[in-house]
């Protein structure tokens, strides 16, 4: 079973996200709600920097000790009664977690919201088992009504309109009374309160993803603002923690700093609602809380970044910043990437996971403008990591003739000042008796430009021609 | 082609500036170079335009074609090491300069110091003539109201974003008027405009619209490459606003036909 | 293929050591083992902290004044009791203005079980985890930071985790004297406990009532958790 990569037709996905009315309405959001609100919180704390700083020296601490630190985390999530298991692939982690749902009996199991579950492809795994998923973040629960997956990855159903969601809400909620009034979100969110309560209580497993898992305690970590990740793993009477390696981080005071920078990155919120430390099943004597806790640790391509230029991506802590100031996010939105993760973050990722043949269009969909690097909680050169992939890309011959052939004139006469000179004299005086109005509006070979805006004309003479004449 | 050693006039005591115009400003506009030659020369420097200056690399490098951008790279090494420092009217290829040359150069055991030597005394323009020359007032005149946008490379890797603003208010009978988010990218992107069109189109259109609600009479901005864009888009667009690269507001040359209009 | 007379252990043995291998193989150039060991092992057992920000290092009456303020401001309300023996009164009344019926569920904490709920006798006291049909529960807060305004509240017999996610209302009660300025402080805190008891399973830090912002954006409180967050702060800073 493989995740369905739309990818390759980026450009095409481009196109139609941008003819999309109600996406384009949508996505007027992100640009008027995250950016503000992330800088009235970094404004109010003058030592976001330095925790910035930290916090990427704490994860840069973590990657190169990781060998050490997955072996002190399994042992401490042990001694804490978790059982944890190892993958090395998507499709061991989806065995792994249909191995306990069978053994347990499962039939429903709900969900918090994880983005590992989305790399795996796990719900439509877990359908094909017979095992009903439930995602319970709205968000989430949103698109699994609509059959689509997460446009973003800490708000996954930024694309959809008010009233798109009341249509779905109607179509699939069906005890509905047509009167009563679903035009407000809150009536919205009232609806899908009362309908996921039923489902918590009834569920027989909890699969929730981590933001962090903490050596020392070996607990996980996750943090929401619903409190619908709390109810998934707290009811049901087993808990699945799905994390990838990436994820460790040494000790609780480490997780402050990150917990620090994380929610102001992500949302503008100085911490998020609930953030909970899970450190194995319930205690003699507890009241509620899982019976068994489970925690699968997926690799699926990690372990090879951890090797190579890719490993400064594994500091990414997934609070969507990048993609929260992207230029290229804002016009397209995210599901035109068509590979899981989606905008700056995305497009160093996904290649690393799903392979450069099937995603190369995503580190070459960006201006550069470094944004997104400039806002990342852990310094992660974003861009740099964009052109490695396209050098890697060149390197293996994947770029498209045309493009090869038109850098590689160019590059060619930039390597021959002398040449240079001569073609671009010939080339600025054969243009010049067409660009008498100072601009064109169209120009063989130009049309990627010329279609959309005026070429402003050449000189008749380049400048250091000029120049020379002068003096 | 005249070696930097001779241009400087050796012994006169005015730094030796060796000016790389950018390809863009070669074949597009060299008013923008004939303003900057006027400005590094009116704080004081003398001022070389080497021939054998062809692009910075930029293209290649940002495509993957790294062994085409270290050839380029070794070669603006070789042209412009000699002088006292190196201006670059552009935010977008001073960086490329000084920011990636040393990474780009750094496993050639030849160029290795050469490419960290240039890139100590590179500068884009406004950063040299404020940053390093102290130069905090032009004389020049410009009526009207203008808006200037901070073209990413620029703003992010070099902080241009004080020099080129201060720079401007002393231009006599000139206001400055702020456009909404004058850090968002204007969606050129250099070979991105012409790969991905219509993304590119989609965000020069909501620049273009905050240029004009700005108000603002002129754009203003550092980098040619951002300015064709923009200027392309406004034009097409039919909107009135006109577009200069700011060496040509600053050197008091704004009186020529603007980016895109008839000679 | 892994055959049927594989069996889970032996299937999960091989997953764990190929994830291994590969991620120790990546490291292979990190440098001496010894020395990565010893780092390791320092930063497990050191418990350094890293920056903390200065807004919450204020003492007394203004961190408990800072703590408050903070809570306000994502939404959860503050209630200052001068003594334990109010809170039932306390209780009752915020039931009433909010329209709610006379009814509380709380775990099994001695510091709410024992106070004088004679002195409210219209609440219908319940105890033990929540159905997911209570309107409004109470429970007794672990420690608070004033940095953000955040509880931290510990599972157990004597708090229910569920009493924190299910009600509409969620009461909690703070000692003034409970609350720190930073989550470090807190943390070396549970440490010292989880000494003697071992850590709760569940540590939850709680920073107002539930939110989501998934449609359209807009804030809207009382996703899945608590619509409402009402803090009772006891006595003295």
């Amino acid at each position: 079973m493989s995740l369905h990569i739309t990818s390759p037709a980026f450009k095409e996905n481009a196109v139609d996200a941008l003819a999309n009315v109600d996406l384009q309405q949508a996505l007027a959001h992100v640009e008027r709600g995250f950016i503000h609100k992330r800088q009235a919180a970094v404004d109010a704390l003058p030592e976001f920097e330095a925790l910035r700083r930290e916090a990427k020296a704490i994860k840069d601490h973590t990657l190169a000790h990781l060998d050490l630190y997955l072996e002190a985390f399994e042992e401490n999530a042990l001694k804490a009664g978790a059982e944890v298991h190892f993958a090395e692939t998507a499709e061991d982690a989806r065995q792994a977690v249909l191995e306990i749902c069978r053994r347990v009996g499962a039939k429903t199991v709900t969900k918090g919201k994880s983005m590992i579950s989305e790399e795996i492809g796990l719900n439509t795994f877990l359908e094909a088992s017979d095992i009903v998923p439930v995602e319970t973040d709205l968000g989430e629960y949103i698109i699994q009504l609509r059959g689509e997956t997460p446009s973003h990855i800490i708000a996954p159903a930024v694309h959809v309109t008010r009233s798109q969601v009341e249509a779905d809400f109607r179509r699939v909620h069906t005890h509905l009374d047509p009167e009563r009034d679903l035009t407000e979100p809150v009536s919205l969110l009232s609806e899908a309160r009362a309908a996921l309560r039923e489902k918590f209580l009834a569920a027989d497993v909890g699969i929730t993803g981590a933001n962090f898992l903490v050596v020392e305690t070996g607990s996980s970590v996750i943090v929401t603002n619903e409190g619908n990740g709390d109810l998934t793993q707290i009811l049901p009477r087993v808990h699945i923690v799905i994390a990838s390696l990436e994820k460790l981080v040494p000790n609780l005071e480490d997780v402050s700093t990150l917990l620090r920078v994380l929610a102001r990155s992500a949302t503008g919120q100085e911490m998020s609602v609930y953030t909970t430390f899970s450190t194995g099943p319930r205690r003699p004597g507890d009241p509620d809380g899982p019976e068994e806790t489970h925690i699968v640790i997926l690799d699926n391509g990690r372990s090879e970044m951890l090797a190579d230029e890719y490993r400064e991506m594994l500091r990414c802590i997934r609070c969507g910043a990048c993609m929260n100031h992207c230029p290229v996010y804002h016009a397209i939105g995210g599901h035109a990437y068509g590979a899981t993760y989606v905008g700056p973050m995305g497009a160093v990722l996904a290649p690393a996971l799903f392979g450069l043949e099937h995603t190369a269009n995503l580190p070459n969909a960006s201006t550069f403008c470094g944004r997104c690097e400039s806002v990342c909680p852990v310094g992660i050169p974003l861009p740099k990591l964009m052109r490695h992939w396209r050098e890697r890309e060149y390197e293996r011959h994947l770029k498209p003739a045309t493009e090869r052939s038109g850098l590689a004139l160019w590059a060619f006469l930039a390597r021959r000042p002398k040449l240079y000179r001569l073609a671009t004299r010939i080339g600025l005086a054969a243009l010049s008796p067409f660009g008498r109005k100072g601009r064109f509006a169209w120009l063989p070979l130009a049309g990627g430009w010329t279609r959309h805006r005026d070429l402003p004309a050449p000189a008749a003479k380049s400048f250091v021609a000029q120049w020379k004449a002068r003096s | 082609m005249s070696s930097p050693e001779i241009a400087g006039g050796k012994g006169s005591g005015r730094p030796r500036v060796g000016l790389f115009a950018t390809c863009l400003v070669d074949l597009f506009r060299p008013e923008t170079g004939f303003a900057a030659a006027r400005l590094i020369e009116a704080a004081g420097c003398d001022v070389d335009v080497p021939e054998s200056q062809t692009c910075c690399g930029q293209p290649a490098y940002n495509s993957g074609d790294r062994e085409d951008a270290k050839a380029i790279a070794r070669q603006v090494v070789e042209t412009f090491e000699g002088f006292d420092y190196v201006v670059v009217p552009s935010g977008s290829c001073a960086a490329t300069l000084s920011r990636h040359y040393p990474e780009l150069l750094a496993d050639d055991p030849a160029f290795a110091r050469r490419a960290e030597a240039l890139a100590a005394k590179t500068f884009e323009l406004t950063a040299f003539l404020y940053d390093v020359m102290g130069i905090t007032k032009v004389k020049a005149r410009f009526a009207g109201s203008v808006t200037y946008h901070d073209a990413c490379s620029g703003l992010r890797e070099l902080s241009i974003q004080k020099q080129p603003r201060e720079l401007l208010q002393s231009v006599e009978g000139l206001t400055l008027t702020e456009m909404t988010d004058p850090d968002v990218c204007c969606g050129f992107g250099g070979t991105f405009c012409v790969k991905y069109p219509e993304i590119s189109n989609a965000i020069v259109t909501k620049k273009a619209a905050t240029i004009a609600a700005s108000g603002a009479e002129t754009l203003v901005a550092g980098d040619l490459g951002c300015l064709m864009n923009m200027a392309g888009k406004l034009s097409r667009d039919g909107r009135k606003v006109r577009a200069r690269h700011v060496a040509e507001v600053l050197a008091d040359m704004g009186e020529g036909p603007a980016i895109g209009e008839a000679k | 293929m892994e055959g049927p007379l594989v069996s889970a252990a032996e299937r999960e043995d091989r997953r764990r050591a190929a994830v291994f291998g590969k991620v120790r193989r990546a490291l292979a150039g990190e440098g001496e083992g010894e020395a990565r060991r010893e780092a390791v092992r320092e930063r497990l057992s050191r418990h350094k902290a890293n920056v903390i920000p200065a807004r919450g290092q204020v003492d007394g009456e203004s961190r408990v004044a800072l703590f408050a303020e903070m809570a306000e401001k994502v939404s959860a309300t503050v209630e200052r009791i001068a003594s334990p023996e109010d809170l039932p009164e306390a209780v009752a009344e915020y039931l009433r203005a909010k329209n709610l019926p006379s009814a509380l569920r709380m775990g099994a904490d001695a510091r709410l079980r024992d106070l004088p709920w004679q002195k409210a006798p219209q609440i219908e006291l319940k105890h033990g985890p929540s159905d997911g049909h209570d309107l409004a529960t109470l429970s007794h807060a672990f420690a608070g930071v004033a940095e953000t305004g955040t509880l931290y509240l510990v599972s157990g017999e004597d708090n229910p985790t569920s009493l924190n996610f299910l009600p509409e209302h969620h009461l909690v009660v703070i000692a003034a004297s409970d609350i720190a300025g930073d989550y470090e402080a807190v943390w070396a805190e549970l440490r010292a406990r989880a000494e003697k008891e071992g850590l709760p399973r569940t540590v939850n830090l709680i920073t107002g009532p539930s939110r989501s912002a998934d449609i359209e954006q807009t804030l809207l409180l009382g996703a899945h958790g608590p619509r409402a967050l009402h803090i009772f702060v006891v006595g003295k800073g």
